[in-house]
């Protein structure tokens, strides 16, 4: 096992990904830099969602899913022995294409429900001071003060995003995948979440899947292009986007932006 | 681009000096949720199991209550029709022969109606008169049996001795048939079969709305399209499309009709005879354990009447099976 | 070549107006034939209604009066003697559903959850076609088990067989509401508890179940409206008790029986009181269906 560079937050090695006999993403190896945003970009199916799904192990809950290959999160193997995908899911925070506020539960309770499950969950004061932090860095606070014990669901879909985002931050996680999280939303929504993800990278390893490449240009500092389920290219945003090394790449980004 | 990068050079600064939280260190390992989740998951397991342990247990005891008397009688226990409590012999034939023709009796009257309701629903009513008239009609399933049997002895039955019985068999003359023919008593045959069509109409209809909506759009269109009215999309395109989720929903009314206690109890006369005719009473299977159960004589009336109820349940697993089939077979086809 | 092209410009030929006719007169009588079976399923409909109209009518002239404080709150009186209520019966009821939630609820909404989480499994597929056949065995033969089961080996009735046999029947009602409601929770709320570090039986339980509460409460009540009203079983189990009784060991007495004992007496007193408590029974049901049916219907409107 090679040690990860101090700058390397995640270093997947050989990762591969099956549904059943289809074969999703295909010996994959990239290290992903701490305190970065990375986006992770390619055609419909290529594989990127799925690749995503196998840095927090979310990929397993599917039936007939498989996944081999490491991913090394602060030294450890997410896949090795005696790793729990449960303690992985607490350390790696996820959001969705659609915003998934639980139903029965006002905002609060949503944004402290990752709290719920950890090992020393917080009593009620400290609660509220972690509902009020991811709130702010999740620039919903001011919208939802008044209102922290109303339903979520009275939210508009821009702000139950943000609310995902402020209920995956609330316990913390080094690492946060989004995937396609603007697909659903109207562009002024879309433009809050992308600032957010801008600003959430000052402390927290941001990867995100999009298939709108002004949005992987706008908001990420590392780009990876994927193409039938293999990792094709990464690089610094602005070189992938101006002088791709894979004529792939070139290909991709030119038909989609011509 | 610019925009981000302008704000991002503004803010360089402070990010660099805000030292980011130290985190505290997490824990790789999760035994609890794993024990959870493996008494979770044999908990839902063993609920489910359940399911078919108790209808399991059900045949047994039901089998273990009946032994005696179907070990006695053998298979004269469904020919005999000699119930003799007194001679401790026991024959089913009459209760067996009164479930068949009152459930008949009631899918006779019961189907076409329940079949044009929902056809009704489905393919006619207004929107204005759809919910309220489903509701109602779903209602009807909802009433408990013993209150069609309280209705039906105070109200149906008295109208039909004294009106619709000798309308039948003197002014529409169909006295001339056995089966209209003799003494209109009140409870009878005819009244519980009545009752049971209005009862088992509920479940026929809600059974047939659901397997014509699974019918696609395209096939009314179609017929539609080449001309047909609005009869004939039903009878040509619509019905054969659902017909085997129909009969599946007559068997289901069928499973109901055969098992039904209460009200067929209060309505039927409870008489062990194989009468010709409807007007005469008659016992069906559920309304002789119910009725001589409190005053069985002996263990082997007792096991007689639980042979009645075994033979009962088989009947009505037959039906049931079959007639979940059929639908399941049509809305699969979805 | 040239006929044909005069044919079809010209008047039309004789035999063609008499095939054009025939074609108009047959979509008149198609037409008409049309018109008579939509008519005859207005009629089935009116039909198919009446019997619960007439039911409503009957209930309310003839047990209306009965119905009163006394009713509720007092005990059967002896034949002869007008007035007194069904109070026992009432509380024994409520005792009687009370044990066959317990018995029911759990063991339904457990299979309910397996049904939803597994679809497709072999014991899936035959407790889901299982519950669905149960469901249609009749009452009487629940009556018939729990007897053989609690009451024979005994040799007393109870309340709590009768509990048993009413919460067997509950089983497959609350088991097939309970997968449906579940089902309808979707799949991306798994996923995001999932992905916030739930394990899978506190994703089902505080998530998933959760979330489909309020329809798995409505169908809880709905099939506690259905066995609220069955009598077959409880001829063999809780028997009915003139008396007053909260005993579970003992004989109870039950809303539906008492209608039945007094229904098929000869005294007009105790006819008055059946009348009564059917027209109460019926309220009770009827109440419960309409409150599922309206708060079902503002579910599915809002979630859309």
């Amino acid at each position: 096992m090679a040690v990860p560079a101090p700058s390397t937050r995640i270093a997947i090695e050989r990762l591969d990904a099956f549904f059943g006999v289809v074969h999703a993403v295909r010996g994959v190896s990239v290290d992903l830099t701490d305190r970065t945003v990375t986006a992770v970009i390619g055609p419909s199916g290529c594989g990127k969602s799925t690749f995503l799904r196998c840095l927090n192990r979310m990929h397993e809950t599917v039936p007939g899913a498989r996944v081999n290959g490491r991913v090394i999160l602060d030294g450890h193997d997410i896949y090795g022995s005696g790793i729990s995908p449960v303690a992985v899911r607490r350390q790696v925070g996820m959001v969705f294409q659609r915003p998934t506020p639980f139903p029965t539960m006002s905002i609060r309770d949503n944004v402290a429900a990752g709290l719920a499950v950890l090992d020393r969950r917080p009593n009620a004061r400290q609660t509220d001071e972690i509902v009020e932090r991811a709130l702010r860095r999740a620039a919903l606070w001011d919208e939802v003060r008044d209102r922290l014990k109303t339903s979520a669901t009275g939210l508009s879909g821009g702000q139950q995003q943000r609310l995902c985002i402020a209920r995956a931050l609330a316990t913390d996680p080094e690492v946060l995948l989004l995937d396609e999280p603007t697909a659903s939303l109207d562009p002024i929504s879309t433009q809050k979440v992308e600032e957010l993800i801008y600003e959430l990278r000052t402390d927290v390893t941001v990867i995100i899947v999009t298939h709108n490449m002004q949005q992987a240009a706008r908001v990420s500092d590392r780009t990876a292009f994927f193409l039938g389920g293999e990792l094709i290219e990464v690089a610094p945003t602005e070189k992938m986007f101006t002088s791709p090394s894979d004529e792939r790449t070139e290909s991709y980004i030119t038909g989609r932006f011509g | 681009m610019t925009e981000f990068a302008a704000r991002d050079a503004a803010r360089a600064g402070v990010a660099a000096s805000a030292p980011t939280p130290a985190r505290p260190s997490r824990s790789w390992t999760e035994i609890g949720s794993e024990i959870g989740d493996r008494v979770y998951s044999w908990s839902i397991v063993g609920f489910a199991s359940l399911v078919p342990i108790l209808l399991l247990t059900i045949f047994v005891a039901v089998g273990v209550a009946a032994w005696p008397a179907l070990r006695t009688f053998g298979f004269s226990f469904v020919t005999s029709s000699d119930w003799d409590p007194v001679a401790q012999h026991f024959g089913a034939a009459p209760a067996i022969y009164g479930t068949l023709v009152s459930s008949i009796l009631a899918l006779i009257i019961a189907t076409p109606l329940a079949l044009g309701v929902a056809v009704f629903l489905s393919e006619f009513a207004p929107p204005w008169l759809r919910q309220p008239v489903a509701f109602t009609v779903d209602l009807l399933a909802a009433v408990p049996s013993v209150i069609y049997g309280v209705w039906g002895m105070y109200v149906l039955v008295p109208v039909l001795r004294t009106h619709v019985m000798p309308f039948l068999r003197d002014t529409l003359h169909l006295g001339v048939l056995p089966l209209f023919s003799g003494v209109a008593y009140g409870p009878s045959m005819f009244a519980a079969g009545l009752i049971l069509a209005i009862m088992c109409l509920p479940y026929i209809s809600a059974v047939t709305r659901e397997v014509l909506a699974a019918v696609p759009r395209s096939q009314r269109e179609a017929a539609l399209a080449l001309g047909a009215t609005r009869w004939e999309v039903i009878r040509d395109a619509v019905i054969p499309y659902a017909r085997s989720g129909i009969i599946g929903g007559i068997m289901l009314g069928l499973g109901r009709a055969l098992g039904e206690t209460m009200a067929v109890t209060m309505l039927i006369g409870n008489r062990h005879e194989i009468a010709a005719s409807l007007f005469a009473p008659g016992y069906t299977m559920a309304s002789l354990i119910a009725n001589e159960f409190s005053e069985a004589t002996g263990d082997l009336h007792l096991s007689a009447l639980m042979a009645v109820g075994f033979v009962l349940l088989l009947v009505t697993f037959l039906v049931n099976a079959a007639a979940r089939w059929l639908v399941w077979q049509t809305a699969r086809e979805r | 070549m040239t006929t044909a092209t005069k044919d079809w410009s010209g008047a039309p030929s004789g035999r063609q107006r008499a095939v054009a006719e025939r074609t108009v007169r047959s979509i008149r009588r198609r037409r008409i034939r049309s018109g008579i079976m939509v008519g005859l399923m207005y009629a089935a409909a009116a039909l198919a209604i009446l019997p619960l109209i007439l039911i409503i009518i009957h209930l309310l002239r003839l047990g209306g009066s009965a119905v009163n404080w006394a009713f509720f709150t007092q005990m059967p009186r002896p034949p002869g003697e007008h007035g007194g209520g069904m109070a026992n019966a009432i509380v024994g009821t409520l005792i009687l559903l009370g044990i066959s939630s317990a018995v029911g609820l759990p063991v339904g909404i457990g299979a309910g959850l397996y049904l939803a989480e597994k679809r497709v499994t072999p014991l899936a597929t035959t407790v889901r076609f299982l519950a669905d056949v149960l469901n249609g065995l009749p009452s009487i033969v629940m009556g018939i088990f729990a007897w053989e089961l609690l009451v024979k080996p005994v040799n007393h009735f109870s309340a709590l067989a009768g509990g048993a046999a009413l919460g067997a029947m509950m089983i497959p009602m609350v088991t097939r509401t309970t997968e449906e409601m579940v089902r309808l929770v979707p799949i991306s709320l798994r996923e995001a508890a999932l992905a916030l570090g739930y394990s899978r039986w506190r994703t089902s339980l505080s998530i998933v179940l959760r979330t489909a509460l309020g329809g798995i409460v409505t169908g809880a009540l709905v099939a506690m409206a259905r066995i609220a009203g069955e009598t077959a079983p409880l001829l063999f189990t809780a028997l009915g008790n003139s008396f007053w009784s909260t005993s579970l060991k003992a004989p109870i007495a039950a809303l539906p029986l008492q209608i039945f004992t007094y229904a098929i007496t000869p005294y007009d007193d105790w006819v008055a009181q059946a009348w009564a408590g059917a027209l109460v029974l019926v309220a009770i049901v009827f109440v419960i269906s309409l409150a599922a049916r309206i708060v079902t219907r503002r579910r599915f409107s809002a979630g859309d």
